[in-house]
């Protein structure tokens, strides 16, 4: 990740540098045909895709007729229940035409739709082996993470909360964890329900944020998405800006200047 | 602790006093707090059901469409049903396919699944549900894995609804390539349950109620449970269908659950519902499912009403089928000459003079049922799994590539080492 100026500001991952630092994705809508709109009013440069919904031989269903040609397409792994799954997927999405990009997600639990970290480790060992891009989602923890650092992942997307909540940034803690911790791009993947959300985010220091749910299902998903794209833009603008410090809240709602050591004088 | 056991536990509770009468004591109020809870438990599912949340659906409705979209987006998959074969030895009561029904039996061969298959593929479905009755000597579990891997290029995703199998037998079909099952236990009321099946081998309660779970332990990634509605009181069976599919669910996260709501339809027999279900019995399951369960998925039938099915999308429904016969060999006829062609599935469903399982009520083909998904806001998704993608045997991605130009499938990709579920 590198960045100058907040005008030459641009996330490198895999070799390539993005000028957007909001990912969307291709689920959830009530029609497929919205997709460019989305994509255009977010100014997003990569969608991820779930190769499960890939139908290359029906034209009636084929959702990559959708994603317009310039964005950078990231499969991913949805549905993958072992590591060995999420490889398989990954090979076919190459096979497919889809790219080296790949999104790993490794879930066996139906319910919460939490990522098994040590699959995704696994299955990011093996495919960084044999050349993809990894970005895989996980939980914000912060071993899984330097695992995934040594498997070669390219970035890490830690949830910010369940998959489909839109409940926001539940795990903010452990999401700076790892943004102080690890050398790699923070992606914040899963749970970001609103804009202001997406900015806290990158106000943090998260490298970018992936929205699906909260743009397809928002009453008007071309205008949500607008919505989304400037408010990462804004998070990564404050954030490069240097937030000032906040001061402590105490009980008469101010704090004295020196407490402890105003004793001392001049 | 097995399904059985759960059974055995609440039959007293919800038949006799203490719940039976938590129930008809709930209130509009008691509805409104458990529509504000983020978890949910078994009371509060005898709430969604209780006579006081039937007055309270349309705000049930709010919180179960609200639930649907966010979990599953405006999407509704679509699927149809191919019968392989209704010999059966069963007596259900209620069935058209009942032994004692002097009606014509008849078992695909292979020539007639491939044409059924083509005749169904060409509709643009990419998911499909085989149905045999039980008749283990006509259409038993090799059969249908055979019928499964003749099926396979044509289709992603292929799911059962057929008897009930021993671990083995699932583990067969498994490894063919089929990757859903659904089970109806019909009622989940084990003193009704032997009046309802006379004869047979569907006669035991028992060896059904735990077949989703063998079916679990085999590997299926999804299984779909249900109870017919109208053969005993619905909330009953509703509430056991729900308990049935969460402790599935806990037992075996890494199934997909999902639930069907039939309801009795007429069928060749005499058999009448003892317990009528309306059309809003019928929504308040469908939000009390959805509710309780946020992530199962939920499937209606051809067995209701084009307009019903219609208004039942945005309420928390993820599959319909379209484009369906129930009868076997209902998606194709032959020519003089032999050769299959496409039936017209705009017709009832027998056009070969073949007799249905049941007579469903919206006949619409399958573009017809996209696009009416399609006014109502939602995606039909034909395509939403394959296979090849866990290690099985189908066609999908894998063989897109390898296609003529006609777009017929060349042939399906070898199969993987059988899987085996951690």
């Amino acid at each position: 990740m590198t960045h100058d100026t907040h005008d030459n500001d641009t996330l490198v991952i895999g070799g390539t540098a993005l000028t957007s630092r909001l990912f969307i994705g291709t689920g959830k809508y009530g029609t497929d045909s919205l997709i460019p709109d989305v994509a255009g009013a977010s100014g997003s440069q990569v969608i991820t895709v779930a190769l499960r919904r890939v139908d290359l031989a029906n034209p009636r269903s084929n959702v990559l007729a959708h994603i317009p040609p310039h964005m950078r397409l990231l499969p991913n792994t949805s549905g993958a229940r072992t590591a060995e799954e999420a490889v398989r997927i990954a090979r076919l999405a190459q096979a497919a035409g889809c790219g080296n990009w790949i999104k790993i997600e490794v879930i066996s639990d139906s319910r919460f739709l939490l990522p098994d970290g040590y699959a995704t480790a696994r299955a990011t060992e093996t495919l960084a082996k044999e050349g993809f891009v990894v970005l895989p989602y996980m939980n914000p923890d912060l071993y899984v993470a330097r695992d995934l650092v040594n498997a070669g992942a390219a970035a890490v997307m830690p949830l910010g909360a369940p998959i489909g909540t839109n409940r926001g940034l539940r795990t903010a803690e452990m999401i700076g964890v790892l943004i102080e911790e690890i050398d790699l791009p923070v992606i914040v993947d899963a749970g970001i329900g609103k804009p202001s959300q997406a900015c806290e985010a990158m106000e943090m220091g998260a490298a970018a944020c992936l929205v699906n749910t909260a743009i397809a299902s928002a009453g008007n998903p071309v205008a949500m998405a607008r919505a989304f794209g400037e408010a990462v833009r804004a998070g990564r603008a404050a954030y490069l800006s240097g937030a000032g410090p906040v001061a402590a809240a105490t009980a008469d709602g101010a704090s004295a200047s020196s407490p402890l050591t105003g004793f001392l004088g001049e | 602790m097995s399904m059985y056991d759960v059974v055995r536990e609440w039959t007293p509770r919800v038949a006799d006093a203490p719940l039976r009468a938590f129930m008809d004591a709930a209130t509009a109020d008691d509805v409104a707090r458990v529509l504000r809870k983020q978890r949910l438990f078994p009371h509060d599912l005898l709430t969604l059901l209780s006579p006081a949340a039937a007055t309270q659906l349309e705000a049930m409705a709010r919180r179960a469409s609200e639930l649907t979209v966010r979990h599953f987006g405006r999407t509704i998959q679509l699927f149809t049903p191919l019968y392989l074969s209704n010999h059966c030895t069963n007596q259900c009561r209620y069935c058209g396919f009942n032994a004692r029904n002097h009606i014509p039996r008849q078992r695909l061969s292979d020539e007639e699944i491939a044409a059924e298959g083509r005749a169904i593929a060409a509709t643009g479905l990419r998911h499909l549900l085989l149905l045999t009755g039980d008749a283990r000597h006509v259409s038993g579990p090799e059969y249908i894995a055979h019928a499964a891997r003749l099926l396979a290029p044509y289709f992603p995703s292929l799911s059962v609804e057929v008897y009930s199998l021993t671990d083995e037998e699932y583990a067969l079909l498994v490894d063919a390539g089929i990757d859903g099952m659904t089970m109806f236990q019909e009622t989940y009321n084990e003193a009704l349950y032997p009046d309802l099946h006379p004869a047979g081998p569907k006669r035991d309660y028992h060896f059904r109620l735990d077949a989703p779970e063998r079916a679990a332990r085999a590997g299926m990634r999804s299984v779909g449970l249900g109870a017919l509605l109208g053969l005993d009181d619905w909330r009953r069976d509703a509430f056991f269908t729900a308990l049935h599919g969460d402790w599935l669910q806990r037992h075996y996260p890494y199934v997909d659950v999902s639930f069907s709501v039939p309801r009795l339809r007429p069928h060749a027999g005499a058999f009448q519902p003892a317990h009528a279900v309306s059309d809003r019995d019928l929504v308040q399951v469908i939000l009390a499912y959805r509710i309780f369960m946020p992530s199962a998925g939920i499937t209606v039938s051809t067995r209701e009403r084009a307009d019903l099915r219609d208004n039942l999308i945005p309420l928390g429904v993820t599959r319909m089928s379209a484009g369906v016969s129930t009868a076997v060999g209902g998606h194709a006829v032959r020519t003089q000459d032999g050769h299959a062609v496409r039936k017209d599935v705009e017709g009832q469903g027998d056009a070969d003079g073949a007799t249905p399982q049941f007579e469903i009520s919206d006949p619409r083909s399958a573009d017809e049922m996209a696009a009416a998904i399609a006014a109502r806001g939602y995606q039909p998704v034909y395509k939403d799994w394959e296979s090849v993608l866990d290690g099985g045997y189908g066609c999908g991605i894998a063989c897109a590539a390898r296609r003529t130009p006609s777009g017929e499938p060349v042939g399906a990709p070898t199969p993987a080492a059988p899987r085996a579920m951690a």
